[in-house]
């Protein structure tokens, strides 16, 4: 991709998630030059991978096709998948960024038609749907993926899959020659919006999730009750396949604890909330909900979804951290164990299914950033002068929902605007 | 009421939780806790207690003084350190039982037939004797802790064990005249005559 035109009147935006998406187009609408750099196949990030968004309950697809069309209808981005930002030097209104892009094996010419993995035998895990589904050798990340296009996976270059892929296709859009490439460009202000991943709930020991298998995380369970999810929508639990009616939600699951995250990560009570309505949604009465909470965090006027959840007679709140989790072998229920601050009540539940409310952490570790910036103790990243003109936008600032992640977003690129416009009347 | 517990009752007249937090070994991490109820979830003798660390945490807020300090829950903790290390506030849970305990048992109001209570106090006075647990002594006041008759069955059920110990030399009849003990038993008592002051100015510095 020799042809990048940059200078350090471009803005570099890292991360294509809603928060990224974001901050591109509000500068880019503004009339600013935008080099959007995405790690994944597509833009859209774990907003994609929702189901619903709190508290409108509306669907994520929604906004992201919103958010596409101005990308497409905008000529000041330039946006670049499968690449990673490998280095940054220099100073605010005149850095020089490496970039390194992957191979995708597919070129323009695709029309996401789908012969090439109709042929193709090899399946892979679906990151998609955090490994619960399984993909082709050859696909398009899902359903709304932009760019539509599909991308050959790397391990099968090479095998006859490969070949066979690119001779099913019609329109010479497969190319097993692609290589990595690596280019500097010199840019003015990068925003940085490589966002959140979901905490690792291996590492909570007491609630079992690496050896209770009816034991699932949030960001899992959104999969599950997506349509277009690994299960059609339904909600069928890991050991058995069959359909989970009693849903028990562990709110702090890594969050709030020093043991874990220290920080509370905001949005999982929403999200358990939000959850509750996707079960009544599947079952009407026959379905039930628990939540297990320290305490619900539903911040200002997202309140009045809270009472909405709580006047749902189906739904149950017990106010207490569970303490453990173990299986009853028998019928493959999670049994939950603790005491009730209502009441001091020792209980020991069974449900169907558990979900845990896992928490939030920044998707790149502090000390891995491609270049120093001054980051919290727990990983986000700080407004500070020291980082000159790299400014946090999002998930990368804070454990922030879609809604603030939004406003973070269009205050860095208004940040990153100032640092463009100095450096253009400098030049004058 | 002993003389001790009424001028406490005096002297924090309204805040069991600051005279928790002057006078309770780590005291003063009891309004951090959030109540979540880990601790008492996590607890392996948790069924057993009346009121789990948690309740008691509450409690102490709530200034149920006599509730809390006359209860035998905390002597129910026997430091598996469960709770501590589940925390997720880094409460020194384990400690702060021990230390309502021992408060408990200073102000006389910890209750008189609490099994390990007992023996907490039979072992101390034994040990800080001579420096040196005396195991034959220590060994027959336990025994004859619940009255002559039941001390000779314990014991004659456990003549085996005794008899084996002598041959093993780990216990020793001449253990019945004095005892052995540390060489300076002098010093002994001058160090924790010395933490004892510690313990009680570090209460009357205490400024809530």
């Amino acid at each position: 991709m020799a042809d990048i035109i940059a200078t350090n009147e471009t803005i570099l935006v890292v991360g294509g998630g809603i928060s990224g998406m974001t901050a591109a187009l509000e500068a880019a609408e503004y009339g600013k030059q935008i080099i959007l750099v995405e790690k994944n196949p597509s833009v859209g990030g774990r907003v994609s991978q929702l189901y619903k968004y709190f508290p409108k309950l509306c669907h994520p697809t929604c906004g992201q096709e919103i958010n596409q069309r101005r990308i497409k209808a905008n000529p000041n981005i330039r946006m670049m998948t499968m690449t990673e930002v490998t280095s940054v030097s220099g100073e605010e209104g005149n850095y020089s960024v490496t970039l390194t892009s992957q191979p995708r094996y597919v070129n323009e010419n695709c029309t996401a038609c789908g012969d090439c993995g109709d042929v193709v035998e090899a399946e892979f895990d679906d990151d998609y749907n955090y490994g619960l589904g399984k993909r082709k050798g050859v696909y398009l990340p899902h359903k709304m993926a932009y760019p539509q296009r599909y991308v050959l996976d790397p391990q099968i270059v090479g095998t006859p899959d490969a070949t066979k892929a690119a001779e099913a296709c019609k329109y010479g859009a497969i190319d097993l020659d692609m290589q990595e490439e690596t280019n500097t460009i010199t840019v003015g202000a990068i925003i940085w919006a490589t966002g959140w991943k979901p905490y690792d709930a291996n590492k909570i020991q007491p609630y079992g999730y690496d050896r209770i298998q009816n034991v699932i995380t949030s960001v899992e369970f959104e999969r599950l009750s997506d349509p277009h999810g690994p299960t059609g929508g339904k909600i069928l639990r890991p050991s058995d396949g069959k359909e989970a009616k009693d849903i028990a939600f562990i709110q702090c699951a890594g969050s709030r604890d020093q043991n874990y995250l220290k920080h509370c990560s905001r949005i999982c009570c929403m999200a358990s909330l939000k959850q509750t309505t996707y079960v009544r949604e599947r079952y009407g009465d026959e379905g039930k909900a628990s939540i297990y909470y320290i305490d619900i965090r539903a911040i200002d006027r997202i309140d009045d979804f809270y009472q909405k959840v709580q006047a749902d007679e189906n739904v149950h709140f017990i106010k207490s951290k569970v303490a453990n989790i173990v299986e009853d072998k028998a019928s493959g229920n999670p049994v939950l164990r603790g005491v009730d601050t209502e009441g001091y009540n020792r209980y020991e539940n069974p449900h169907e299914l558990v979900v845990l409310a896992v928490g939030m952490e920044p998707s790149v570790p502090a000390g891995d950033f491609p270049v120093t910036v001054k980051v919290n103790e727990h990983g986000f990243i700080e407004q500070d002068e020291s980082n000159g003109a790299i400014f946090a936008a999002g998930c990368s600032a804070d454990a922030l929902d879609v809604n603030r992640a939004v406003q973070s977003a269009t205050a860095s690129a208004l940040r990153a605007i100032q640092v463009v416009n100095r450096v253009a009347g400098t030049e004058g | 009421m002993s003389n001790l517990n009424q001028a406490m009752v005096e002297k924090y007249r309204n805040s069991f939780l600051q005279e928790v937090q002057a006078n309770v070994e780590e005291g003063d991490w009891v309004k951090m806790c959030m109540q979540c109820g880990v601790c008492a979830g996590s607890c392996p003798m948790g069924p057993y207690w009346e009121h789990p660390p948690q309740e008691i945490f509450m409690m102490i807020r709530a200034g149920k003084r006599e509730e809390v300090l006359s209860s035998d829950s905390m002597w129910m903790c026997t430091s598996c350190y469960n709770c501590i290390a589940r925390c997720p506030r880094g409460l020194p849970i384990t400690h702060i039982m021990h230390g309502l305990a021992h408060y408990a048992d200073r102000l006389g109001l910890a209750p008189k037939e609490q099994p390990t209570r007992k023996f907490a106090n039979k072992f101390w006075d034994n040990l800080t004797k001579k420096g040196r647990v005396n195991e034959l002594k220590l060994g027959l006041a336990l025994y004859f802790m619940n009255g002559f008759f039941e001390g000779i069955k314990v014991a004659l059920a456990n003549q085996k064990l005794g008899l084996n110990m002598l041959k093993a030399k780990r216990m020793s009849i001449a253990e019945m005249f004095g005892g052995h003990g540390v060489k300076d038993s002098n010093g002994l008592h001058a160090i924790l005559k010395k933490a004892r002051e510690i313990e009680l100015a570090k209460a009357d510095e205490f400024k809530g």
